[in-house]
């Protein structure tokens, strides 16, 4: 071990390999939104793409179609893909959310159901955590799972489930205790969207589409073999997800820097009209995110050299989203009155494009746990200071 | 690839840190303080700087053919975060980390300055590298020898007993300033090579990184101050650190440490043994600077206000990491010129940046 901060021969070929299946095969325009019914299914056919060079699940065992790249073989994956300005992941939450706990907690016949469709795009993965009464507050949710021979019979109202509106498949937590045993009475579950007694709402977001969605469960009947983990085992499931999640891989380093390298060359094309203040916020953007690289390297070291990922996922999470924000305000801040023109083409798409990706990126400090939340665990699990009382 | 630190590297740091514990005391940094201004000599000094000399740390980025280790920068970087987190009043930083690399190289070109080198390697004489202009120096009147670059690029190396000083009080107190007139005195040794050239701009950077990575030691040490005292003070019958308020106040100030610290070390990393560091180093290395400054700088005036009115009160041993904190920023280049060399290397074009280009050098 050392801090050696060149990359191998081996490491270099990668890269180059990535570049030049990426330069062939990566979309000339840009893909219609995921959140629209054309956009999701060009992005499915995007997966498959992918997938058909071994490129959809880079850090998956090579049993499922992955290359079972280390994460330092990741972070140049990703540094490749956003380079290339590759499309958004429309299945997100099941190649970095479901398809590592899948692997992790799954029976044999489980993975081999789920992860080779996963892994072509065929089915698309959507996420059902929260409920009106449970958001920060997970372990207070309501929807069951009640065991009835060899089936549960699922009821509840699950809400904000990220990509549920075209999404085929689902994995929440569902009750299957009392709810006086909080966290412990929760058991992980996954659920086809097109059950019977499913029910989908989408949800209009501040950008007008249905990113995300309401899902009503009415007596659906799921195998007992949906379950992952134990029965009372979803809590503990769930939060190595969120580790997962918040930790590393929901938001590789390598988009972030792809965004404050445009803001650079945006500030370039509109230097002499900037305020002087605006060089200053432009250059901490590139260095926050630069810095966040910086970070994420050192803790794929330290997991590829025995270490589990701790409260590094909190402090992640919070960098990331506030540097995200902060990026496309400061490029808003650059386009001046143009900055609120909303669905412009032509010359205006470009800031266009940053005042959706504003929009997007208020959700950043909200969601996979809120910004508070992750600074109560900064504040108690890595600094020690004391609980609130009462 | 890989960034991790070596065993060794991290149990020199220990050694440090546990050897400073003992001897950067409240008390003992009191006792220095009071006779720094008093001009008398420090009860506590002498043996600090016994016990620093004994850990053997002056020759390690020395190279080998003068009687060092010939080390890498990366290897120093974790012992300027304990002298910072220590508020080492003593300038093993500069001394070893900053300026005798770049004597050894005057050294090697210069036969008249071999006997300062001699004397440093074996802790006779601290040697220091002002390469701030006219600004104030820290621990001038401590040295053997210093060096500098003159108007025209060369470098000089003066004895201290040549040279006009004009002592200074300065925020810190445990940092004794002085201003310098070397216009007039002789130097021992004077040198336009571009070996020496090179030397003194790798010190500079050099300078620039172990600043920046005490700077993180002291902002540890501030937050770790902060933390224990709003654990123990109670208001309305509980902890006060139990408030939201405070846990969001230091959560904040930890993440913008834990965001400079990478760069700090991917900083460190980047610079070599010996020749000019290249552009891409210095960009590093300069984002280090400011990085580090701001978690220090956020670090300081958050303890301060986790502390109440305490926090405001000259007893309080915070002080010290405070004010070290604060005078550290305009040490081997302030804000304001990190922040200029950013805006011409960055943002005007000079250096590629993108995804792929995080440790392009």
């Amino acid at each position: 071990m050392a801090v050696d901060l060149k990359y191998s021969e081996n490491e270099q070929a990668l890269r180059a390999e990535i570049r030049a299946w990426l330069a062939e095969h990566c979309p000339r325009e840009p893909l219609a939104s995921f959140d629209t019914q054309a956009g999701f299914e060009a992005h499915r056919r995007w997966e498959a793409t992918l997938h058909s060079g071994r490129w959809s699940m880079v850090t998956w065992p090579k049993e499922y179609g992955g290359r079972a790249l280390n994460l330092i073989e990741w972070l140049i994956f990703e540094e490749e893909y956003y380079r290339a300005d590759a499309p958004g992941r429309v299945n997100q939450n099941g190649v970095f959310l479901f398809g590592p706990t899948l692997m992790e907690y799954g029976t044999p016949e489980q993975k081999a159901r789920f992860l080779p469709r996963l892994a072509a795009g065929e089915d698309i993965w959507a996420q059902a955590w929260s409920e009106p009464q449970a958001g920060s507050d997970l372990a207070a949710l309501r929807a069951t799972a009640r065991r009835v021979g060899d089936e549960y019979v699922l009821n509840g109202h699950k809400i904000w489930a990220t990509r549920a509106v075209y999404a085929d498949w689902a994995f929440g937590l569902f009750r299957t205790g009392g709810a006086a045993e909080r966290h412990r009475g929760l058991s992980y579950v996954v659920v086809p969207l097109r059950a019977s007694g499913v029910r989908v709402r989408g949800i209009a977001q501040l950008d007008g589409e249905t990113g995300f969605a309401e899902i009503f469960f009415e007596d659906v009947r799921v195998p007992v073999a949906n379950r992952i983990g134990g029965e009372g085992q979803g809590w503990s499931i769930a939060m190595a997800t969120a580790g997962f999640e918040r930790g590393l891989m929901l938001r590789s380093p390598a988009r972030f820097q792809r965004t404050a390298q445009r803001l650079v060359e945006l500030y370039r094309r509109h230097a002499g009209a900037c305020e002087p203040g605006v060089a200053a916020a432009v250059a901490q953007c590139w260095m926050d995110a630069d810095a966040y690289a910086l970070a994420t390297y050192m803790t794929a070291s330290r997991l590829m050299s025995g270490g589990s990922i701790g409260v590094e996922a909190s402090l992640n999470k919070v960098f990331w989203s506030e540097l995200d924000l902060t990026m496309h305000r400061t490029a808003l801040s650059i386009l001046g009155a143009r900055a609120e023109l909303f669905h412009a083409t032509g010359d205006d798409s470009e800031s266009t494009r940053w005042l959706e990706g504003f929009l997007f990126a208020l959700a950043g400090p909200i969601y996979a746990g809120a910004n508070e939340i992750q600074r109560n665990i900064i504040a108690e699990r890595l600094l020690g200071m004391p609980r609130a009382v009462g | 690839m890989q960034f991790t630190f070596t065993e060794e590297q991290l149990l020199a740091a220990q050694s440090l840190r546990e050897l400073l514990q003992d001897h950067c005391t409240g008390t003992a940094l009191r006792a220095t303080a009071s006779a720094l201004q008093s001009n008398q000599p420090d009860p506590s000094g002498g043996t600090r700087r016994q016990e620093l000399s004994e850990l053997g740390l002056t020759p390690l980025l020395v190279p080998e053919d003068l009687g060092g280790l010939g080390l890498a920068p990366i290897d120093f970087v974790l012992l300027a975060e304990e002298a910072g987190r220590a508020a080492l009043p003593e300038p093993l930083v500069e001394h070893a980390g900053v300026a005798l690399p770049l004597l050894g190289e005057l050294a090697r070109q210069q036969p008249a300055a071999r006997a300062p080198l001699e004397r440093a390697m074996a802790d006779r004489g601290w040697v220091l590298f002002a390469d701030y202009g006219d600004a104030p120096v820290a621990w001038m009147s401590a040295a053997d020898t210093v060096m500098r670059t003159n108007k025209s690029g060369d470098a000089q190396l003066f004895a201290i007993g040549d040279l006009k000083l004009q002592r200074l009080e300065g925020l810190d107190p445990l940092r004794p300033l002085a201003v310098t007139t070397f216009g007039g005195a002789t130097p021992l040794a004077a040198d336009s090579s571009p070996q020496v050239r090179a030397a003194t701009a790798l010190a500079s950077v050099r300078g620039a990184v172990f600043t920046a990575a005490e700077q993180l030691g002291l902002a540890q040490r501030l937050v770790e101050l902060a933390v224990a005292y709003t654990s123990e003070r109670r208001q309305f019958g509980k902890p006060i650190g139990s408030n939201q308020a405070l846990k969001h106040l230091l959560a904040n100030v930890q993440i913008r440490i834990e965001f400079a610290r990478p760069v700090v070390y991917a900083a460190a990393a980047a610079l070599p043994v010996s020749g000019a560091p290249g552009a891409a180093a210095r960009v590093r290395v300069t984002h280090a600077k400011l990085a580090a400054g701001d978690a220090a700088d956020m670090a300081a005036r958050a303890a301060i206000q986790c502390h109440g009115a305490m926090g405001y009160s000259w007893e309080l041993d915070m002080q010290f990491y405070a004010k070290r904190a604060w005078a550290l920023n305009a040490v081997h280049g302030d804000r304001n010129a990190m922040g200029r060399r950013i805006h011409e290397d960055v943002l005007a074009g000079a250096c590629a940046i993108g995804p792929d280009r995080l440790f392009v050098t």
